[in-house]
Order: structure tokens, then C-alpha cells, then sequence
């Protein structure tokens, strides 16, 4: 068994009880030393608590701003014996969904979670819009403290029923809900005594069982240059091999391609890792390769398959999530990175702002502030080669930077 | 390179390709980049990636160590043991020649790797290169946890952990003004645990020093420190021989050493796994003079 890998990005709102959760499942897979729980033992005696805060491992929402600690996503780390964990543990409130974005980006899974008591809120709707627009595959539900609801199968039925209703606007491939409590640990490792109404999987079994592979497109090849490599040495002489990362499809030594944006074709020759030769190349892999004819292939061009090759547009259509103080508007000229590709674009218009709360369509709005997420058409100086975002992550997404300040000011998913 | 059945990578796979993704992003949009070697493991393995990142060809950029005049012999035997057989370009920064010429001041109290900070910055804006590779992880502590892996540099070299750029899927944003520069972290999602699995996976050369040896050490301030020219002691310390490995490398004078009889790759990993220090809470005599310490000497610019 080869241990592989999850990204999962959490989300709930203050007192929801997410670092107590993230600090149980680090605690109980062994991913806490011991100067650090120490540390934790003796931070909550002195607050005279009678447990041992594990909220305190994570530096909670509230000890953050307390602190004036940066609010933004932190990743963190733990390991089960068949399957690595990143966590991008993002803050839950209104004011920090572009870094709800930001922690979703990457992510296989996202966790949203609710007080068993107050139930489903405005912010955790908004926290499985967001998921589902970001396109994360899996989502669980966790309904938290439900030692403070007496473990009542009929309180979480309301809120599973209640939140699979919402979610049938959303696209949400795949949803699992757990009711747990992340203090006591119920359902957090292990499956608990205290619901045995609940059949499903505890949290970290179904965490460890999800299966991630499959979300990966493995048909439609693309391969963005990245880089060419020219050894220029006697040994290589005549090499020139085209580094990237697979973004789609499986490429074999032998498979006719078609590069873009030049629209010549070629046949891959070879691919190649350190290691040696590879017989097959797929997402996310980081691999050269080699074609049988000495066409011009350059970082921003886009190896791909004859039959299936994404088409060269100028005029995108996207959601995007803003994230400057400075709102977009109209006519603005930004720069755009896609991919390998780098272009100035103009935004020609916004068509709506989304209420991430009730999904509404703000039509009257024609700008996006901080944090806002809208409908938006934008014209680029050369073609982009882009995919919807539905069907791939990687060529479907695109960040906006502002030509004087290099800052990031926005994240696109194309349409 | 373990391919499971249905497509699937290992996990150590999949942080390689993330990483080699990383290295050439930066090789293909920074004018002078340059890889921050300090001979320890992490920077090794960042070496590694490297080597295979532009694979057939040499890594296309220098490597710069700072060296604080109380670096560990067999670490900069080992480093050069890599800049010969990669044939890369080794730039050495020497805190002692920046403390000569007035660059950095070392008031008596300052330690060696704090000073390294303004021999760094020094030799980076001396050189002109705009993009910086270091070695850390995101699982070393708190402060680290919420950079980016592109993590912008003002002109001071300063980091502002405010006001960091928002980094989306495998985008990074790696635009700079002139006299800024980028930090690179390619290792920001490994744990110390993958660097060594991976040592181990690719059989890669590390110090000795990092293995269960005899060495004379003596305690002082809770660590075991080794015998050395550079670090008399003082009155009341006695140096034994004991068998020690060192977790990290750096200013002898500061880097601890813990008594271990783990002399492969298979016995440090047996000994982490139930390890009970963090890595830097065992050995590092900088980070403990505050909470915050670490975070501090990041936002001045530090690895
Ligand atoms: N009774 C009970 N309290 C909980 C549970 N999970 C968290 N809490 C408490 O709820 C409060 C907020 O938890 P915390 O993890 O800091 O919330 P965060 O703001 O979402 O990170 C703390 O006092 C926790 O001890 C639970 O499952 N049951």
C-alpha cells in the first residue's frame, strides 16, 4: 500500500468548534510533539479550564485576533499510516472569503462546520457555495457538539435533511454528513457509543477512504510548457525536451499530439522523469517531454491531442472572486496568468454579483468589491487556451494582478 | 517512481512533481534567481529536486551559503561535494567579512545566525537576484504556516505577513519592482517526516553529521552542544563523549545535538515518528528566546 495524498480545506464560523477539531485529529494521529501539547496543557491551567484546550494548538479565530496574529489560511499537516493530510484551515467569516477561496483552490475535500445547536446559518450556506463554485469534489458536513443536543438523532436528521436540500443548487458530486463532537471526540477517530443511531464512517475513516484519484480528468490530454530544457552539452547535444506538469489526459511515448497555439503536430518521442523513461504521464505528474519533430514549442503553448484540444479564445467568460480593497470595474486593464501563459486583458463587463449567502444574481451591480464574487466578461491580448473550469481545474482558472503594483487582485474560473 | 494501479501517485511523488512545478515556474520567470544552501537536509533535498527539475541540464542558476565562520566541517564538506558533482556556481557570503567591512554589526550580544539575516540581504542586492529558493516548511511552526510559497520580499528584504498576496491553485504570482525580491519555499508542503523518507527513497548525501556518532559535547541552557574552538566553555560546563546525532545543522555554537543511536535513514525515521521535541524546540538555541522569535527574524528577512 503507497501512502497518498489529501488536500482538504475546512471552513466554519468562530466558536464552531474548528480548531478543536483540527487539534484532535492531529492530536490522535500522533501529529503533536510534545513540547507543543505542553505548551497547551499549560496555557489552558492557567486559564483555569478543567480540559486541555486543544483549540489552542491552531491558534483559533478568536486567539488570532485577540494576538493580532495574521487572519488568513494556514496549512497544516498530519499523516495516518496510508495517506498524508494538508489542511488549509481558512476563517469562515464574511469578511475572509477571498482566503475561503484561496484554501478551496487546492482542495480535494472541504469540511464545513455547524453548531448542532444553532444549525445550518447564513455562513455555513455561504461555505458550501463556495466549495461547490470552487468545484471541490467532496464536501462533508460535520454537525458539531452534539453532546449539547443530547446526542439526538432527530436534531441531526433536521440538519442533514435541512442542508441536503440547499445542496441540491449546489454541484456537489459527493456529501457526507457526521455528527460528532470535537471536544469529546465522538465519531472524530473512532465511531461513538453515544449515537449508535449513526452508521456511517467516523470523520477520519471516511477522510482516509475517499477516493481522490478518480476526480482527475484522464482523458482530455493537456500538458502546458512550462519550460524547455536545453542541455547544450556533449552528452545532450541535440536534446530539447518541453518540461510541465500534466494538467489532463494520460500522454504515452508514441500518441500524436497537436501543440497550440501554433496548431502543428508531432508525435511525443519520449518522456522523460530522472529516474529514466516513463511509459505513461498523468495528472499531476512533473515530467519532459520530447517530440519526434523540431517544431517551435515556447513556455505558454499547450500540448495537446488532435481530436481533443481546448479552443484558443480572446474573449473569457468567468466567475471571479475579488480580493483588493480597490473594487473592479469596467474597462479596467489587468494582467491575467492562465496556466504558463501571462496576457494583459481588459474587463469589458460585470455581468452580475453573486450573493454567496442566497445565490441570488445582483444584476444592478456593475462592479465587484473586496470579497465579491460575480459573473465577469473579459478580453485578452492573445488567446488563452482554456477549458471550462467544471471540467478542469487547472485550465479552467486564472489569476488577475495589477500591472503597477504586482499584487494579486483576483481569481477566475472560467464559464 | 511508485505508480499505484489506478493512477494514483504516492504521496512523496506527488510533493516532488509539486515541487519540480515550483522550481521551474521560478527558473522560467525570474531573471536571476538563486538557491539558498545552507548544507542542511532541507536544503539538500531542495539541490535534489533541482538537479531534477532541469534534468538533462545543469541547474540553471547559483547557489549562495552564508557562512557564519561557525559552520560545521563536514556540512561544508558536504556541500562541496554537491556544487562539485552538479558543476553549479557556489557564491559564499561570509558573515565574518560582512562584520569586517561594516555590512552587519555584531554588537557582542547579536548571535551569528541572527547576523546572517544582513550578510544575506547584502549579498542578494549585491548580486541582483530576484528570486531566492529556501528550504523551509510549513510544518516547522506557527509562523510559517501562512506563507506562500512565492512570499514577496520589499526592498528592505522584509516579509509582511499582513499583507501577502492570495496564492490560488498552482498560480503563482511572481511579479517584483526593482531592489525587491521573491522568497521561493519549493518545500512549503513537505514535513520533516517526507524530507527523510525521501532522503531515504533517493539515497541522497547528507552530513554525517545528522547520523548517531561519538562526539564530546557539553549542556548548556538545556542543549548538548559539541566541543569546539568556536565555543569555549565556561566555568562549571565539562565536555564528555557521548553518542549524539545532530536533527539540524547550523551556527555550531547554537545548534544542539541529541543523544541518539540512530545511524541509518531507517532508524532516524523509527526515532521521529515517535519523536517527542519538535525539531526546532530540541535544537535551536535562536528560536527560543521568544514565542515569537521566529516570526520576528522573518519579517527582517531571514531564510
Ligand atoms: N461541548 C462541546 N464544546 C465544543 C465542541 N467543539 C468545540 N467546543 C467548544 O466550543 C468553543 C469554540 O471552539 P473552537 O474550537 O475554539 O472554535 P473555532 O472558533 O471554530 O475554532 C470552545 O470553547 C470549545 O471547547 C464540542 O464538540 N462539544
Amino acid at each position: 500500500m503507497v501512502m497518498d495524498l489529501l488536500r482538504f480545506a475546512t471552513a466554519g464560523s468562530v466558536d464552531d468548534g474548528k480548531s478543536t477539531l483540527i487539534g484532535r485529529l492531529l492530536l490522535d494521529s500522533k501529529s503533536i510533539f510534545a513540547d507543543q501539547l505542553a505548551a497547551v496543557q499549560a496555557t489552558s491551567n492557567a486559564r483555569g479550564y478543567d480540559y486541555t484546550d486543544l483549540a489552542l494548538l491552531t491558534d483559533g479565530l478568536r486567539s488570532e485576533r485577540e494576538q493580532g496574529i495574521t487572519i488568513d489560511v494556514a496549512y497544516r499537516y498530519f499523516a495516518t499510516p496510508n495517506r498524508k493530510f494538508i489542511i488549509a484551515d481558512t476563517p469562515g467569516h464574511v469578511q475572509y472569503t477571498r482566503n475561503m477561496v484561496t484554501g478551496a483552490s487546492t482542495a480535494d475535500l472541504g469540511l464545513v462546520l455547524v453548531d448542532a445547536r444553532q444549525g445550518l446559518t447564513e455562513q455555513s450556506r455561504r461555505h458550501a457555495v463556495i466549495l461547490s463554485l470552487l468545484r471541490v469534489p467532496h464536501l462533508v458536513l460535520c454537525v458539531n457538539k452534539m453532546d449539547l443536543v443530547e446526542f439526538s438523532q432527530e436534531r441531526f436528521n433536521e440538519i442533514h435533511q435541512e442542508f441536503t436540500s440547499f445542496a441540491t443548487k449546489l454541484s456537489i458530486p459527493d456529501l457526507t454528513v457526521v455528527p460528532i463532537s470535537a471536544l469529546q471526540g465522538d465519531n472524530v477517530v473512532n465511531r461513538s457509543d453515544h449515537m449508535p443511531w449513526y452508521e456511517g464512517p467516523s470523520l477520519l475513516h471516511h477522510l482516509e477512504n475517499v477516493h481522490v484519484a478518480s476526480d482527475r480528468d484522464l482523458v482530455d490530454t493537456r500538458f502546458p510548457v512550462q519550460y524547455v530544457v536545453r542541455p547544450k552539452s556533449d552528452d545532450y547535444h541535440d536534446y530539447r525536451g518541453y518540461a510541465g506538469r500534466v494538467a489532463g489526459g494520460i500522454l504515452k511515448p508514441g500518441d500524436e499530439v497537436l501543440v497550440l497555439p501554433s496548431g502543428m503536430t508531432s508525435t511525443i518521442a519520449g518522456i522523460d522523469l530522472f529516474n529514466g523513461e516513463l511509459d505513461e504521464a498523468f495528472p499531476p505528474m512533473s515530467v519532459t517531454v520530447r517530440l519526434e519533430d523540431d517544431v517551435d514549442v515556447s513556455r505558454g503553448d499547450m500540448i495537446c491531442r488532435p481530436q481533443n484540444a481546448p479552443v484558443p479564445s480572446q474573449d473569457i467568460d468567468a466567475m471571479v472572486c475579488w480580493m483588493s480593497t480597490t473594487p473592479l470595474r469596467p474597462r479596467q486593464k489587468l494582467s491575467i496568468k492562465h496556466t504558463t501563459r501571462t496576457a494583459r486583458t481588459l474587463i469589458k463587463d460585470v455581468l452580475y454579483r453573486l450573493d454567496v449567502n442566497s445565490l441570488h444574481r445582483d444584476l444592478e451591480t456593475k462592479e465587484l468589491t473586496l470579497n465579491e464574487i460575480g459573473r465577469v466578461q473579459l478580453r485578452t491580448t492573445v488567446p488563452l487556451l482554456c477549458d471550462p473550469y467544471e471540467k478542469n481545474r487547472t485550465t479552467g482558472s486564472f489569476i488577475l494582478i495589477d500591472e503597477a503594483t504586482g499584487v494579486t487582485l483576483g481569481a477566475g474560473m472560467i464559464n | 517512481m511508485t505508480v499505484h494501479a489506478d493512477y494514483r501517485l504516492s504521496q512523496l511523488d506527488e510533493l516532488e512533481a509539486e515541487s519540480l512545478h515550483i522550481f521551474r515556474e521560478v527558473a522560467a520567470e525570474f531573471e536571476k534567481p538563486v538557491l539558498m544552501f545552507s548544507g542542511g537536509k532541507d536544503s539538500i533535498v531542495m539541490m535534489r529536486l533541482a538537479e531534477k527539475a532541469f534534468f538533462p541540464a545543469k541547474i540553471p542558476f547559483p547557489v549562495l551559503q552564508v557562512d557564519t565562520g561557525f559552520d560545521f566541517p563536514e556540512v561544508l564538506e558536504c556541500r562541496d561535494s554537491w556544487v562539485s558533482r552538479l558543476g553549479v556556481r557556489l557564491i559564499v557570503a561570509s558573515v565574518e567579512e560582512a562584520m569586517a567591512s561594516g555590512v552587519v554589526v555584531d554588537d557582542g550580544k547579536t548571535s551569528r545566525n541572527r547576523l546572517q539575516t544582513g550578510t544575506l540581504l547584502h549579498a542578494i542586492e549585491q548580486e541582483g537576484f530576484t528570486a531566492a529558493f529556501g528550504g523551509g516548511r510549513r510544518d516547522e511552526e506557527k509562523a510559517r504556516a501562512k506563507e506562500r510559497v512565492y512570499s514577496h520580499r520589499d526592498e528592505f528584504g522584509q516579509w509582511d505577513p499582513k499583507n501577502q498576496r492570495p496564492e490560488l491553485w498552482s498560480l503563482y504570482n511572481g511579479r517584483i519592482h526593482a531592489g525587491e525580491h521573491m522568497r521561493i519555499f519549493p518545500l512549503s508542503n513537505w514535513t520533516e517526516l517526507d524530507i527523510w523518507d525521501y532522503i531515504g527513497q533517493e539515497n541522497i548525501l547528507i552530513p554525517n553529521i545528522y547520523f548517531s556518532h561519538r562526539r564530546r559535547v557539553f549542556a548548556r541552557d538545556g542543549m548538548l552542544l559539541t566541543e569546539s574552538e568556536f565555543n569555549p566553555l565556561r566555568p562549571g560546563e565539562v565536555a564528555e563523549e557521548r553518542t549524539v546525532r545532530f536533527r539540524t545543522v547550523g551556527d555550531l555554537t547554537l545548534t544542539g545535538c541529541v543523544e541518539s543511536s540512530a545511524a541509518t535513514i531507517p532508524e532516524i525515521i523509527d526515532e521521529i515518528s515517535v519523536a517527542v521535541l519538535t525539531e526546532r524546540g530540541a535544537t535551536r538555541g535562536d528560536d527560543r528566546f521568544s514565542e515569537a522569535a521566529m516570526e520576528d527574524r522573518k519579517r527582517e528577512g531571514y531564510f
